[in-house]
């Protein structure tokens, strides 16, 4: 989620010599280790453009929402920028970002169709577009095919019930102190994907409110803290896993729910002797629901700030960037997943045993509620969980105690629709 | 005597002239932030508002209130109070003790000690956190190892929402006695060594040296440590955020004020309930100072 490999680089964002000078420059914020490599893929765009200049602006992903709004408030927004998916919402509230409907219809570069649906989905909000997918992310299993084939499982479960099972047989095989699954208390993107996986909607009457009693939320959390429950997975916060790649290679866990950024992490990390061992494999479904199991839409997007005085040049940096050959490059560069299927035909791509999976696994993912509020709900779902996980409170108890707080959290966003309904019939 | 009052306004009115572009900064920079963000606590000040101020709305008190019923707010006010009790005693008696071993007649190396002991302080905290997260883990840890060693259990430092609040108080101190102990050093070396010479030759022992001339000749440092070093701990902030990753968990388990405001503020952009939290914590901390000013007072008369 948060990666910090390019976080300590600093980039001189804001002071930055702003227009003025001849040939104004397109100003592109990217965040950390995509903000380096961008800037590789700059001048051949330059050369394409006589007369278009790019400035790359890295920001550290630590910073980046903060710096977003920051410069919103500070009119300091650049003309096109990288967005997690997820912040798409909160800058469409603020009306920071263009519509970008007419652009696409008028584009021969990008082409929706060629989109994962669940991905570009995340970037529609009340029918209109906002981003364009610029490079995916979902979460799925990494795990070892060692530790597995040993505890006697053979094909890698695809149902809830079997994946259960082959935890229980690692966690046998391995004794004390070795788990069948690595699942961090203190994260909302696992809970949330198995609810989503379930069928939950997690928000109910138009994101007006919680719906985390609903019987497909409550299966998942059920299934979620019965693994801890059951000491399948250690109730660990990411926090105290102080090296997971460690543990991993010591066998500590066999399977962990986590995204494309470790297939780097684990071929760097893992030692060389470990390097055939462990590969990735889709979600397992909720028995009787359609395998693989839905998993969370996410990514990163590139959107064109309404402040910019350049918008023609800014869509001319995302048609470029959404380039099928583009976004081959930018993978073999930085290893972030294309948004665009037919950057998939990259041989290197289609054949990896462990990038098909996630191939897979992106035609089955599924939006989170696309409003500003939906990182704080996030934080509360595991925030209520962990009790729960830790085995100190009840689920029924949370889930009540769950909806109430969401309920607060979006009591704003009823006033202003209400507001919204009762300007529009005067 | 008119003429003397005369030349008192005139000497008046060139001291107001003096003070003023002081009191003009301080006005700009301090008092109106302050006006501002104590009307900004009265609204629910939010992202929406941040687009379109008319989405702000007049609370009243509303957000106070809302604080007063919020659990969490409470939480992090307990584990801020937990903090400040055994992390401010803690740290001042550790910066005391190294300052007196550092002043001591025997001790060879004062300045290189003096440097290994400060050397915390200006360490980054970033690093120093994750030095320390290797030092509690749970099971490859250093400090289980040596706990270990006496037949102690292992404790899982950061992950046991009983031990999270513990762990970052050593921290802590261990990080900032430094400070402390040069100010204790430079107010021990301000007590002339002739009373002590005198005391030694009255037939006075160390305990009694101590308790009658360091303890009261370092009264005033005493109370400007302990005064600073608490105002410092209420305000606990970067430990828990690096420690925790910006959570304050487990559990909450490690959330300070401080850490609960940025969240609101930062994280959720409730910014009219972070400004409420801010003025809670300001109250905390003033009648926290003046009950230990009176506290310390009382003792030294």
């Amino acid at each position: 989620m948060r990666r910090f490999a390019a976080g300590l680089l600093l980039a001189a964002a804001t002071a930055c010599a702003r227009g003025g000078e001849r040939g104004e420059a397109v100003r592109l914020w990217a965040f950390g280790r995509e903000g380096e490599v961008v800037r590789e893929l700059v001048p051949e765009l330059e050369k394409r453009h006589p007369g278009l200049r790019v400035e790359v602006q890295q920001i550290p992903w630590t910073a980046a929402h903060e710096k977003l709004l920051t410069a919103y408030v500070g009119r300091e927004l650049p003309d096109v920028a990288q967005m997690g998916n997820t912040w798409i919402p909160e800058m469409t509230a603020l009306d920071a970002i263009e519509p970008l409907d007419a652009r696409v219809a008028a584009s021969a570069a990008v082409q929706p169709g060629d989109y994962f649906p669940g991905i570009w989905e995340t970037n529609v909000l009340d029918g209109t577009l906002y981003g364009v997918p610029w490079y995916v992310d979902t979460r799925l299993v990494f795990y070892r095919t060692d530790l597995l084939a040993a505890a006697g499982v053979r094909d890698f479960p695809k149902s809830w019930s079997a994946w259960r099972a082959a935890m229980e047989a690692v966690a046998r095989r391995g004794g004390p102190g070795r788990f069948g699954l690595l699942l961090p208390t203190n994260e909302w993107a696992q809970p949330v994907a198995l609810a989503v996986a379930a069928g939950a909607e997690l928000l109910s009457d138009g994101a007006r409110h919680g719906a985390f009693r609903a019987p497909e939320f409550r299966r998942a959390a059920e299934f979620f803290v019965g693994l801890y429950r059951d000491g399948l997975a250690p109730p660990l916060a990411n926090t105290q896993v102080a090296n997971l790649y460690q543990q991993m290679a010591a066998g500590d866990f066999a399977m962990y729910v986590t995204g494309p950024w470790n297939l780097g992490e684990f071929r760097r990390r893992l030692p060389a002797s470990l390097q055939g061992s462990w590969t990735t494999a889709p979600l397992p479904a909720p028995d009787g629901m359609p395998w693989p199991g839905v998993s969370l839409a996410g990514g990163s997007s590139l959107v064109v700030f309404r402040s910019s005085s350049r918008k023609d040049d800014a869509w001319k940096v995302v048609e470029f960037l959404s380039e099928p050959a583009t976004q081959k490059r930018f993978w073999q560069l930085c290893g972030d997943l294309p948004a665009r299927r037919s950057a998939w035909d990259e041989p290197a791509l289609a054949t990896d045993a462990r990038t098909a999976p996630f191939r897979l696994q992106l035609e089955h993912v599924r939006a989170t509620p696309k409003v500003p509020e939906w990182e704080q709900i996030a934080a509360k779902v595991w925030e209520r969980l962990e009790p729960v996980a830790r085995g100190t409170r009840d689920l029924d108890a949370v889930l009540t105690a769950l909806d109430a707080d969401v309920d607060a959290i979006l009591a704003k966003r009823r006033w202003l629709l209400e507001r919204k309904a009762a300007e529009g019939k005067p | 005597m008119r003429r003397l009052s005369s030349w008192r306004a005139r000497e008046a009115r060139a001291g107001l002239l003096l003070v003023a572009p002081g009191l003009l900064l301080l006005a700009l920079f301090l008092a109106l932030p302050v006006v501002a963000a104590l009307l900004l606590s009265l609204t629910d000040f939010d992202l929406y508002a941040i687009g379109d101020p008319s989405a702000a709305r007049a609370v009243g008190l509303g957000n106070y209130a809302r604080l007063l019923h919020d659990p969490v707010f409470w939480k992090a006010l307990g584990n801020t109070f937990f903090f400040v009790v055994f992390g401010g005693p803690l740290t001042v008696s550790l910066s005391l003790g190294a300052a007196l071993l550092l002043n001591h007649r025997l001790v060879r190396f004062p300045g290189l000690f003096r440097t290994i002991y400060f050397a915390p302080v200006v360490t980054t905290l970033v690093a120093v956190a994750a030095v320390w997260r290797y030092l509690y883990h749970p099971r490859f840890g250093l400090l289980n190892a040596a706990l270990g060693f006496f037949g102690i259990g292992p404790v899982d430092w950061l992950g046991d929402p009983h031990w999270a609040m513990p762990a970052i108080v050593l921290m802590a101190a261990w990080k900032n006695f430094g400070a402390n102990m040069i100010i204790f050093v430079a107010g021990l070396k301000a007590i002339p060594e002739s009373l002590y010479e005198a005391a030694r030759i009255d037939g006075a022992g160390p305990i009694q040296r101590f308790r009658k001339i360091t303890v009261p000749l370092l009264a005033p440092t005493f109370l400007f440590v302990g005064l600073t070093t608490t105002i410092g701990y209420f305000q606990l902030f970067a430990e828990p955020y690096v420690l925790s990753g910006g959570e304050g968990g487990p559990m909450n388990a490690t959330l300070s004020v401080a850490l609960f405001m940025y969240k609101q503020g930062f994280r959720w952009w409730s910014i009219g309930s972070a400004a409420s939290i801010a003025f809670v914590l300001f109250a905390v901390i003033l009648a926290a100072t003046l009950l230990q000013r009176r506290l310390q007072k009382g003792g030294e008369a």
